[in-house]
């Protein structure tokens, strides 16, 4: 089901999931290329959760993301350029080179702080919007981590701060690991958490919690439309668990590509590799949603194909320029690290 | 000149911290532990009911809390009570408050304040004396501030809640009884400089928080035997005055370091690095440290106080430097 908003939106979310997607993929190719060393950590197949969540918002909310964040922050507009300079440790990244794929942060967007310990940023959401409650703004904070974040401690002792002080914060949890046999079973996915559903967790602090099909774009414009409304009338907190597929990609140690994504997979996957084929098949919210966009007559093939040239010739100007980037001079290692 | 306890001097300085700067927030404690005098701090919750949170007891999620406030705008200051209890929120002060300004290429600025008491306080046994500024000296991105006198404590919290870095603000229980002179409208006291807690000419004492004022004791005694006694307190260890403790061991060519942290890769040793590397040919001997020994606190009274800076132990110190 289609988000219930205009055409230009519906085929503005169509750009933005096409960009997280190739922006992505390219991301693979040139780490396999050698032109960048660190691990990292892709967006691809939670494109329809991320993309419509954050165009619920408002400019000047807050967001904190993890590790998993080029897709949070390409889908608040962040420039791909910018970020791939910064992840290939150039100059011209957001951060300098300082923070890398773990922790980009673009301060203008809403993004302050990015942290890779999975819920690292759960406490730290809530300060946010403890501040945004202090000083009156009207601002919320959104904090999107994974289903593996339950598992720390910080999760816990953050939703009973939020729920006693009713702090606006949205805590939006990206399961992508909806069918995921999780770490018992051997499978480097998905969490292993003795409370389930995961919503036992926030529901025993007393923060209405609720789980929705992260594939299904309508479904989470909806859910995120109205409990933003919800949290911003002062209700306090509230906690979503989207539920998303993993993208076989993503379940190896090093991300691998199996199948470079093209819109006309939407409608014929004969020729994707059979180990993959029944992801790209019903499991990957860009194709779900492209398909969607054609069958409701918001767009036709040959727009969508358009859509994603466009997008394509970005991210390959995106990569020409974080190469062309110089590193940052040895010697910036030692400045700014006290205000 | 007016003089005033150690906790009236804190207590002073909070009042005007509130009363200037509605960004600040005070979260968990009492900022003077289990003194009894902590009743004034009701006077502050009274007054600022809005600013002054007593959150559930939940070190990583408030520590994580105060630092998400700082990013957006506020300027909070925690306490964490008892030093040992940082550990409990350590992932957020090291690992996510200490590091923001740099991950983020120089643009998140973290103004929070942790504030705790260290050390050896009499019967605190193994997991209440902690002095953990050793520890976070290590960790870079953190400030990290000593008082030791009544003006110390009101000049540096100023300056520490007025600071756009995250401050860990290092106290000890032992000085709240302290008295001492402290100016009317005394200005804050800036962080890295080192103040000469008494002048000497003999040999240079390096000391922190409550043990300068056990060094300025010893420095009195040993007056009566003509022994003249230098005493330097950095005041913070990020940043770190190192001029001013030179210029004191130029001077004298002997030093002993004092400090509660404990001994291995404890605060005297690295001041001594720092001074063997910066100035060994000004030395006429060996610099000395007096810390906590490297075993866990002990509760019974004759151990614990057997494995602190004592001062039988200050003054052997002292005699090796000089023979």
């Amino acid at each position: 089901m289609l988000p219930k908003v205009s055409r230009e939106m519906l085929l503005d979310f169509c750009r933005r999931m096409f960009i997280i997607r190739h922006f992505e993929e390219s991301l693979v190719s040139l780490h396999d290329q050698g032109v960048f060393g660190g691990h990292y950590h892709l967006y691809i197949g939670q494109e329809a959760t991320g993309v419509i969540a954050l165009s619920c918002l408002r400019s000047d909310d807050y967001l904190f993301t993890t590790h998993r964040n080029h897709g949070h922050l390409l889908a608040r507009g962040a420039e791909p350029k910018r970020l791939l300079a910064e992840i290939l440790g150039r100059s011209d990244g957001y951060n300098k080179g300082k923070g890398g794929s773990f922790h980009t942060v673009v301060p203008a967007l809403g993004f302050l702080h990015t942290s890779a310990v999975v819920a690292g940023i759960i406490p730290l959401a809530t300060g946010t919007a403890y501040a945004a409650k202090a000083l009156k703004n009207g601002r919320i904070t959104v904090c999107l981590f994974g289903d593996g974040a339950l598992e720390e401690g910080a999760a816990p002792e953050a939703f009973n701060l939020a729920s006693l002080w009713k702090l606006p914060v949205l805590f939006l949890c990206e399961n992508n690991g909806k069918y995921g046999a999780g770490r018992a079973t051997g499978a480097a996915q998905s969490s292993t958490m003795a409370a389930f559903p995961l919503t036992d967790l926030p529901k025993a602090y007393k923060v209405p919690a609720q789980q929705i099909d992260g594939l299904d774009s309508g479904t989470v414009h909806a859910t995120i439309a109205e409990t933003v409304e919800k949290i911003r009338r002062g209700e306090g907190p509230q906690f979503i668990e989207a539920q998303t597929v993993r993208w076989p990609g993503s379940e190896t140690n090093w991300p691998s590509v199996a199948q470079p994504t093209d819109s006309s997979l939407a409608w014929d996957v004969s020729d994707v590799p059979e180990k993959v084929r029944e992801w790209y098949r019903s499991c990957d919210p860009l194709l779900i949603f492209i398909r969607e966009l054609v069958d409701a007559q918001q767009a036709t093939r040959a727009e969508i194909a358009a859509i994603e040239k466009k997008v394509k010739a970005e991210i390959a100007e995106a990569v020409s320029f974080a190469v062309a980037s110089p590193y940052p001079r040895p010697e910036e290692a030692a400045k700014d690290y006290f205000a | 000149m007016r003089e005033l306890a150690y906790y009236e001097a804190k207590f002073e300085a909070l009042h005007e911290i509130m009363a200037g700067d509605e960004r600040v927030h005070l979260i968990n404690g009492t900022f003077l532990s289990l003194s009894p005098h902590r009743h004034v701090y009701q006077e502050l919750v009274k007054k600022y009911p809005d600013r002054i949170m007593s959150p559930p007891i939940s070190e990583l999620g408030f520590c994580g809390l105060a630092t998400g406030a700082a990013m957006a705008g506020l300027r909070p200051v925690v306490d964490i009570s008892t030093g040992s209890f940082i550990f409990e929120g350590w992932p957020q002060v090291a690992n996510e408050a200490a590091n923001a300004f740099s991950m983020s290429g120089g643009q998140t600025r973290v103004p929070v304040v942790f504030h705790l008491f260290h050390g050896l306080r009499g019967g605190g046994a193994a997991q209440h004396s902690a002095s953990p500024q050793a520890m976070l000296w290590n960790n870079p991105g953190l400030e990290i501030a000593l008082p030791s006198s009544p003006r110390d404590v009101k000049g540096l919290l100023k300056t520490a809640v007025a600071s756009d870095n995250p401050t860990i603000f290092v106290d000890h229980v032992q000085l709240l009884e302290v008295k001492g002179e402290v100016p009317e409208n005394d200005a804050p006291i800036p962080f890295g400089v080192a103040d000469v807690k008494r002048q000497g000419s003999d040999v240079t004492v390096i000391s922190t928080s409550y043990m300068v004022q056990r060094c300025l004791r010893v420095a009195e005694k040993l007056s009566a035997e003509k022994i003249s006694v230098e005493v330097v307190d950095p005041r913070t260890l990020v940043p770190f005055d190192m001029a001013t403790l030179m210029t004191s061991v130029e001077k004298t060519g002997r030093v002993v370091i004092v400090d509660e942290t404990h001994q291995s890769c404890g605060v005297a040793a690295e001041i001594a690095a720092r001074i063997a590397e910066t100035g060994f040919d000004k030395l006429k001997a060996p610099p000395r440290r007096v810390a906590t020994l490297d075993v866990p606190v002990p509760y019974s009274p004759p151990l614990e106080e057997y494995i602190g800076p004592r001062e039988d132990r200050i003054i052997e110190a002292i005699r090796a430097v000089l023979r």
